[in-house]
């Protein structure tokens, strides 16, 4: 009996696989939801780009053709002694292995009225249900946490009509992940927004609430108050662990784990935005709470499940957001702080919002990672070209091939090449594409 | 009001309710009437003829006949049908968040367009009489003027970029009482249209000035379809640009829809008409291609193309030969070249008169066709089976023509014995091509593909021996050959079907498959009994029910009057036999596909919500592997609403169409980036 304790994109990934090579029987639990559902899609629904049941990757026969148990019910605490779980109303429920994927919450640093009614974060299902009730009627807002789930309520509110007072503790926009160049341009879109203001370097102080315990404003670390009718918490997540505090199962910030994903325990494991590696994969968090690193932990523990041991080897990092208007991809490594012996190289277009910063070591030219806003490009000849340690001069040449935008889109590729080669004097000739390639679009 | 949480409106589950159980009964009913109404006028054709009378608590008298009741009946019960179906996900509102956030230049924009609709409605009721220039370019302009204000006041204050915001809390994009209101007038329009033309008299009459203007003629009921057709196609082409302003794919896709039907579909044909005195086969346009045009193969069309009148010097615009040869390049060539090269997006969303409808007027309601798995099985059998339909009907109505007499064209005579031989050998031909790709891809629907081409085959040489042993009398031999075949594999299908029903605790479907059985049985046995004409279906009663269910119900009414019910590509995806053609090459012989970029998805669901043709496009995204689908009209929209660059429509070599992406972890197992 394999029990996994959580039903977000690590679980359930989890679940699928171990599925494809074991018969065991497997249940996944969770107080959130019976079916699966994307996270990062609650915010299309409450724009009403979409319904509920559209973040539901799996229609609901899929479970039981697939011998996949769902519960929906809370695990109160782990007994390991006797491999058991107690939920609500003291019902117990014993397992063989134990996987917990429980996800995240929202951060809350202490602040005077974080838990006054109209203050929420953005993560779970019951997040956007109380923020569709918080939000009725109100006409302005503050955020704090300049991060993507920051973004995405703000896009979300002003779909609404809604003011929205982000305030953002850095001076840049995302400024621990985007290096100031990308910022800055991510930061000047943000101005085409009406409705949406903008407060850099300011944190929150104080939230104010009324005699019904509810949000009315906020007062910042520089004493100004703002008036609104809703605080949202955007200030990053942890793990979701509380509950496991009290087993033998040893946590720090996450579920302590190897890089098997194994913890102290035996049969219990743990992975995605819950887990901490006790080792992280070098260059990497310890702590990663990103949609692929769940998806990879889970398909990589369902090979060790089903006996076949193996490392969480998540490979070259890569993600991707979107700002508004304004796609992100990046794929290596581009950090907000430039490491040191690398080279930076920033191509923006002067008037559509396009950017591509490459970032090159020195030295040997070797091509260390790029952030893409605006332009789409392609995930596998990326990966290929960090597995072989590809030159900048190598990616620029074949730029070409790496571009996923829509036929019929604007290129950039001879004006980057044109920049590169004035700005580090050498002379690099793109690939040409044949004739006919060039009558057939792709 | 205040409690309405419109995030969360609609169920978690999607499961079969009672409700939409009752909802697929009730709609089954509905087409079951409609084709007992086609049994009735080919068997009984006096019967449907009768008056039935109907007063309303005495106020007014209908005198209909049987037929028109039922068509009226059938259609009521298909909506009724549709509306238990989706009962659980009403919303009846009027004031939605959608309402209360329309701004003010939406709000005179859908004035402006409502009055110029008004006007439409007046003469439509008879309270304005026709001919009357002022209203017709009144009511255009009118609504033309409120469709581009409506537009601006949508997508003008937003940035260029995908808003698809309140789409599911509007009362008309989102099935709500809007939504049912605009489905039940345009299925009654529908209805009107097809079966009762004369009640649509005063509006026909509007629309004499324009015709007059473009064609010298007056104007008929086809006439202001094809007005009020081109007219959305073009307005609502310039709304769809505008919103996708960011996108160059769709504006120029659209520009090209916009051009094909404006140009091809409307304009030449028409002034083309003017210029000629005697017609016959300029009502169509170049870009309709069999079998999406199925009435092509009619004899008084091919009469006309092959009449010396057509084909003189002094004809202005394409000869009659030429069309005839056009048709059969456009069809035998072209299509399958083009579909190889680029998939069948080349005519669904860039030429196409009903995908260019579906894409412009039908953009609104995209989001409404269903994603189940459920639904894409309906679809692979009812396509298909139109298809084979069509295929079956086209020969069946070819054969006697051809045999009648040598049709002699272009100087050139098709006799019976090259007609024969040209129609088998392309069906040889195509089967073995079909054979050679089930050898490569092992997929059963080829092998039943093919053994339907070589059935259709042997029929035929069936019948040309008993042609020629009989020395050009027994013509009609070819029916009971394929009565045999028909039974046969109603018989097949209903025991196959009711076997896997059964298996699979389907009970209701197996029992339908049961009532299938007894339908095969009767036929056999009235065959055997004695009445042949039973079964043995004339050439004409074969093309009649096909223009009826499938040419007006299904293209028609269900097609584009359930728009707002079911979703903009009805037709295109459950009935249109030449997407169903060009649908094989697609998916097994072709370099388009919609490509998945890495592992960057992360299954929000917007590309399988947006997708018109009811494709889960998230289903093969989140597993890294291509979108290669028949019924994928390639319009580009999962790729412009994916938030992550995750999808791009391409064309590339055939070698890894099918290869699943190896930076999904459990493609290539532990080896990932190693």
């Amino acid at each position: 009996m394999i029990i996994i304790v959580g039903n977000g994109i690590s679980g359930v990934t989890a679940a699928r696989n171990i599925r494809k090579k074991s018969k065991e029987p497997i249940t996944i639990i969770s107080s959130e939801s019976t079916y699966f559902f994307s996270r990062t899609a609650l915010m299309y629904v409450y724009m009403g780009h979409m319904k509920f049941e559209h973040t539901q990757p799996y229609e609901p026969h899929f479970w039981p053709e697939n011998n996949i148990d769902l519960k929906q019910t809370y695990v109160e605490r782990i007994e390991t002694e006797t491999k058991t779980l107690v939920c609500s109303n003291n019902e117990r429920i014993s397992y063989d292995t134990l996987i917990l994927a429980t996800g995240s919450k929202p951060n809350k640093f202490g602040w005077k009225g974080q838990d006054a009614k109209r203050v929420q974060g953005l993560y779970s299902k019951q997040d956007l249900e109380s923020m569709e009730e918080n939000t009725n009627g109100i006409t302005s807002a503050v955020i704090v946490g300049g991060g993507l789930i920051g973004i995405e309520m703000a896009e979300m509110l002003l779909t609404r009509h809604i003011e929205v007072h982000f305030l953002v503790r850095e001076a840049q926009f995302w400024g621990n992940v985007l290096p100031p160049a990308d910022s800055s341009f991510i930061m000047k879109h943000f101005e085409k927004h009406h409705g949406l203001h903008m407060h850099y370097n300011t944190q929150l102080d104080e939230i104010l609430t009324n005699s019904e315990n509810q949000a009315i404003g906020i007062i910042t670390g520089n004493g100004e108050k703002i008036d609104c009718q809703f605080v949202g918490l955007t200030a990053g997540v942890s793990p979701n662990i509380e509950f496991i505090k009290s087993s033998s199962i040893e946590t720090n910030r996450g579920i302590l784990v190897n890089r098997f994903l194994e913890t102290n325990v035996k049969d219990v494991y743990a992975i995605g935005d819950c887990a901490e590696f006790r080792e992280p994969t070098p260059g990497r968090p310890s702590v990663e709470q990103v949609w692929y690193t769940g998806k990879f932990m889970g398909e990589t523990i369902a090979h060790t499940i089903t006996g076949n041991r193996v490392e969480y080897n998540p490979g070259h990092w890569f993600n991707s957001a979107k700002f508004f208007d304004v796609e992100y991809q990046t794929y290596g490594n581009v950090s907000g702080k430039m490491a040191e012996g690398h080279v930076n190289f920033v191509y923006q277009h002067a008037k559509e919002e396009v950017l591509l910063h490459f970032v090159f070591e020195k030295e040997s030219h070797r091509f260390v990672g790029i952030n893409n806003f605006g332009v789409r490009l392609r995930h596998l000849v990326f990966n290929e070209w960090l597995t072989k340690g590809a030159t900048i001069e190598e990616v620029l040449t074949d730029l070409r091939s790496a571009n996923f935008d829509p036929e019929f889109y604007s290129t950039y590729e001879s004006e980057i090449v044109a920049q590169f080669n004035h700005e580090f004097g050498t002379n690099i000739v793109p690939a040409k594409r044949k004739w006919w390639q060039k009558l057939i679009p792709a | 009001m205040e409690s309405t949480n419109y995030s969360i409106a609609g169920k978690e589950t999607q499961s079969l309710s009672i409700f939409k159980k009752l909802g697929i009964l009730v709609f089954t009913i509905g087409i079951l009437a409609l084709v007992e109404l086609m049994r009735m006028s080919i068997y009984d054709a006096e019967a449907i003829k009768v008056v039935y009378d109907w007063s309303f608590f005495g106020l007014k008298t209908f005198e209909w006949t049987l037929f028109d009741w039922v068509i009226v009946g059938s259609f009521t019960l298909q909506i009724v049908g549709a509306f238990i179906f989706t009962y659980e996900h009403h919303h009846f509102s009027i004031i939605t968040l959608f309402s209360m956030h329309t701004n003010w230049v939406q709000k005179a924009g859908l004035l402006i367009g409502a009055t110029g609709f008004l006007i439409l409605v007046l003469a439509w009721i008879g309270l304005i009489d026709g001919g009357h220039t002022l209203f017709l370019w009144l009511s255009f302009v009118l609504m033309a003027v409120g469709i581009l204000v409506n537009t601006y006041g949508l997508y003008g204050g937003h940035t260029r970029g995908i808003k698809n915001n309140y789409v599911w809390f509007n009362s008309l994009s989102g099935r709500g009482l809007l939504g049912w209101t605009s489905g039940i007038v345009l299925t009654l329009f529908y209805i009107q249209l097809y079966w009762f033309p004369e009640s649509l008299d005063g509006l026909v009459r509007l629309f004499d000035p324009l015709s007059y203007l473009i064609t010298g003629a007056k104007s008929s009921q086809w006439f202001v379809y094809g007005s009020i057709y081109t007219f959305l196609i073009l307005f609502l082409g310039i709304k769809f640009i505008y919103k996708y302003r960011h996108n160059r794919y769709q504006i120029i896709r659209t520009i090209s829809v916009i051009f094909f039907q404006v140009v091809f579909a409307f304009s030449l044909p028409y002034i083309l008409e003017s210029f000629n005195d005697y017609q016959g086969y300029f009502g169509k346009d170049l870009k309709n291609v069999w079998p999406l045009n199925y009435y092509g193969t009619e004899g008084y069309q091919l009469d006309a193309m092959a009449d010396p009148k057509n084909n003189g010097a002094n004809i202005v615009g394409v000869s009659g030969t030429f069309y005839f040869v056009w048709s059969l390049l456009l069809f035998l060539i072209i299509t399958p070249v083009l579909t190889y090269a680029v998939g069948k997006r080349w005519y669904c969303s860039w030429v196409c008169g009903c995908g260019g409808l579906a894409e412009t007027a039908g953009d609104s309601f995209r989001q409404l066709s269903s994603k189940t798995r459920a639904s894409w099985k309906i679809e692979r059998w009812v396509i298909h089976s139109v298809m084979v339909f069509v295929l079956a009907m086209t020969i069946a109505s070819l054969w006697p023509y051809f045999t009648g007499k040598d049709y002699v064209i272009g100087g050139f005579a098709i006799t019976p014995d090259i007609f024969y031989k040209a129609i088998v050998s392309l069906l040889g031909l195509s089967a073995l091509g079909g054979a050679l790709l089930f050898w490569k891809r092992r997929h059963p629907f080829l092998l039943v593909g093919t053994i339907i081409l070589v059935i259709f085959a042997v029929l035929l040489t069936f019948a040309y021996n008993e042609y020629v042993a009989s020395k050009g009398k027994e013509v009609s031999e070819i029916f009971r050959y394929s009565s045999y075949s028909a039974i046969g594999v109603l018989v097949l299908a209903a025991i196959g079907g009711g076997i896997y029903f059964f298996k699979r605790k389907q009970h209701i479907l197996a029992i339908g498959m049961f009532l299938l059985l007894l339908v095969g049985a009767y036929y056999t046995y009235s065959h055997f009994a004695g009445v042949e004409e039973t079964v043995a279906l004339s050439s004409k009663s074969i093309k009649k029910v096909y223009g009826f269910l499938v040419g007006a119900a299904f293209a028609g009414v269900i097609g584009v009057g359930f728009y707002p019910l079911l979703g903009n590509r009805v037709w295109c995806r459950f009935g249109c036999p030449m997407a169903g053609y060009m649908g094989i090459f697609q998916r097994f012989k072709s370099r388009f596909r919609i490509t998945t970029n890495g592992a960057q998805c992360i299954s929000c669901g917007n590309c399988s919500t947006y997708c018109e043709q009811g494709i889960d496009v998230r289903a093969y995204a989140q597993k890294g592997e291509n979108i290669v689908r028949a019924s994928c009209v390639g319009c580009g929209v999962c790729s412009a609403v994916c938030p992550r660059g995750v999808l791009k429509l391409e064309n590339g070599p055939e070698t890894g169409r099918f290869e699943p992406n190896p930076l999904i972890v459990s493609k290539e197992g532990v080896k990932l980036n190693m």
